[in-house]
């Protein structure tokens, strides 16, 4: 205990903890479970519209098929909906997005942090980060209208043409698919990886570092052997979190990924993500359309569990073979 | 007059309604009317709900949907038709400066079925038109949207392929073709390809000037899309007394892929100020809108409609509260 100041007494400053204490602990608790609230009020509200739905069509039917065709009755499920060819694109194009984004957010990231001199290092670490605050309808249009037909058209022409004996790289390209719309999801995420990428590089204690370079390490063999595999679990957590993002990314992959009806194979063809589909009818649903949006979006939300929890065992893996300790 | 009027629904007829709005009530103090864009089905399911004064749908109610508001308010629900739109068939050819085409050919190009340019279905509709080698690249809305709606109603009325095998209604599973969001998504992926053909709203096309096709009507003649061949187009066709209405098998100087959009209103269960508002509100927009509506770009009903369209209107609340 500390001398209390002199105006108080140090009786009365104990009695105002005695108060100021526990109410601070429960503003704390009410924070913390207000979250826990709102998310079973979400997960509750919406499963309870989703059943039916899912009864009708059969679970395994609803995630595999192909077939969206909805009715428009206000007290049944008459139509038929199945989310196949939704959860496919929103996998796929997450997926290109991630390829890309996570190669050039970490070397974004090793950048900053062991090669660029500081007064560079600055206002690249602004740039990258107003990347982040760009909203999402903005990167739709000016990919729409721009990137994607300037820039992205003649590469994935090119890489077809080169590639196009692979189905997932068969041409032709027409304008809207799944790379157009991963491409640009890649952008949006890159400055969500590379900022947290960044803090784990930093992270790396010093003395280690200058170790290996007192080894006669290079600086290449410096980030390959030692920055890297330090940084392994906070990498994969980055990675996680950009892949959540893309995952619900809505208005931007309505936009360019080409509303398909059909699973297909290559990448430079048309498909549909489940959050595009979402924004895309919701408008325009009958009643029990709206229904059949929510069980996708229920489904949204547990594919984003399922590759959580995937992510999350694969770090408790790698940190018991490299005998890390994981948070 | 003294009265706040509420409605909502769908967004095609929205910068109209909004040019009327602040005309209606810069002319009659006291009097506020809000309408909400908030989709067509929404629009329906708001008025059924109760929670708006009038509703706006590009499609009319379904059986199902009168019986579920007509059960709300507890007395018959009126359509009441304010303009028409069409639908244009948009085309990406260089050097084809005129294109015509027919329900059948436009149904086998949506299906897959023709699949070239210079495919005799096309090219025997444009004789003297030198029609390239080229693959046709299809495309169509993404979104849910009564755009999509009139059309396929149209390819649905005019091919049995198309009924069998898509089928009409604002979202459908579409065998070919790349989907754009919007008009705007589509006239993109249209510009973006040599070749590209795809479907928007006419004021669309007007305003962001696109070479647009001319289609062959029941009368066998090629007419252009325009807010005249619209307007053309309710002429000839059956109107039933309820005015749910479909416009097909249009003939004369008509344009045949066109609808019409409605205002939704309870013959009952209205405040009587409110009512009396809306009705003024319609009676006004109904005769002397045109002018507003052309500026626009929307068609007007024309007269034999219009008249009907007003004896709905005074059905409005006659029921009283």
């Amino acid at each position: 205990m500390t001398a209390a100041p002199a105006s108080v007494g140090p009786l009365a400053a104990i009695r105002r903890r005695r108060v100021a204490d526990p109410a601070f602990r429960w503003v704390l608790l009410g924070a913390s479970l207000l979250v826990l609230v709102v998310l079973a009020l979400m997960i509750g509200s919406t499963t309870l519209d989703a059943i039916p739905v899912f009864v009708s069509q059969g679970i395994w039917s609803f995630l595999t098929g192909t077939t969206w065709d909805p009715g428009f009755s206000r007290t049944e499920i008459t139509g038929t909906y199945q989310a196949g060819v939704f959860i496919y694109g929103t996998l796929v194009t997450s997926l290109i997005a991630i390829v890309v984004a996570l190669p050039v957010a970490i070397g974004i990231g090793l950048f900053l942090t062991n090669v660029a001199p500081r007064r560079l290092a600055r206002p690249l670490v602004y740039l990258v980060e107003l990347l982040a605050a760009v909203p999402s309808v903005v990167y739709g249009l000016w990919g729409l209208h721009f990137f994607a037909p300037v820039v992205l058209k003649p590469a994935a022409q090119a890489i077809s043409g080169e590639l196009g004996w692979l189905p997932i790289f068969a041409g032709p390209v027409i304008a809207f698919n799944f790379f157009f719309a991963g491409i640009v999801l890649a952008i949006m995420i890159v400055p969500i990886i590379s900022a947290i990428v960044r803090e784990v590089f930093a992270a790396v204690p010093e003395a280690e570092r200058q170790a290996a370079y007192a080894m006669g390490a290079t600086r290449w063999e410096v980030m390959r052997s030692v920055v890297l595999p330090r940084s392994r679990p906070g990498i994969i957590g980055a990675t996680m979190l950009g892949l959540g993002r893309a995952l619900g990314e809505t208005i931007a992959v309505a936009l360019l990924i080409g509303g398909g009806t059909a699973i297909n194979a290559s990448i430079f063809q048309q498909g549909e993500s489940i959050a595009a589909k979402i924004v895309n009818t919701f408008q325009e649903s009958s009643p029990e359309g709206i229904d059949a949006l929510i069980a996708l979006g229920v489904t949204l939300f547990a594919l984003t569990i399922v590759i959580n929890l995937a992510a999350r065992l694969i770090v408790r893996r790698m940190g018991d073979v490299s005998g890390e300790a994981v948070a | 007059m003294n009265a706040d009027l509420l409605g909502a629904g769908a967004t095609f007829p929205d910068p109209l309604y909004q040019e009327w709005i602040g005309a209606f009530v810069g002319d009659n103090p006291g009097v506020t009317i809000t309408y909400e864009p908030i989709g067509s089905g929404g629009g329906v399911e708001q008025f059924t709900a109760k929670s708006t004064d009038f509703g706006g749908s590009d499609a009319f109610m379904t059986d199902d949907e009168l019986a579920a508001a007509q059960d709300a308010w507890g007395c018959d629900v009126v359509h009441i038709p304010t303009v028409f739109g069409a639908v244009a068939v948009a085309y990406n050819l260089s050097g084809v400066e005129s294109l015509t085409l027919d329900s059948e050919t436009l149904a086998a190009i949506f299906l897959g079925e023709v699949t070239q340019w210079n495919d005799p279905a096309i090219a025997d509709l444009n004789e003297g038109v030198s029609l390239p080698d080229e693959p046709v690249i299809v495309a169509h809305r993404s979104d849910g949207s009564g755009t999509t709606s009139i059309f396929t109603t149209y390819l649905d009325d005019e091919s049995a392929d198309w009924h069998d095998q898509v089928g009409k209604g604002k979202e459908v599973g579409w065998p070919v073709g790349v989907g754009g969001q919007g008009n705007d998504g589509v006239a993109a992926a249209i510009a973006q390809n040599d070749g590209g053909i795809g479907y928007v709203e006419l004021s669309y096309a007007i305003q962001n000037d696109l070479s647009v096709a001319s289609m062959v009507n029941a009368d066998g003649k090629a007419i252009e899309p325009s807010l005249e061949s619209t307007a053309a187009a309710a002429d000839g066709i059956e109107i039933p007394d309820d005015l749910r209405f479909s416009i097909l098998d249009v003939g004369g100087d008509g344009y045949p892929i066109a609808g019409a959009t409605w205002i939704l209103a309870p013959t009952c269960g209205m405040d009587a100020t409110k009512a009396d508002a809306l009705k003024a509100f319609l009676t006004w927009a109904l005769q002397g809108g045109d002018g507003t509506a052309e500026e626009l770009l929307y068609a007007p009903i024309g007269e034999a409609l219009q008249d009907k369209a007003l004896a709905n209107v005074e059905r409005i609340n006659e029921g009283g509260q």
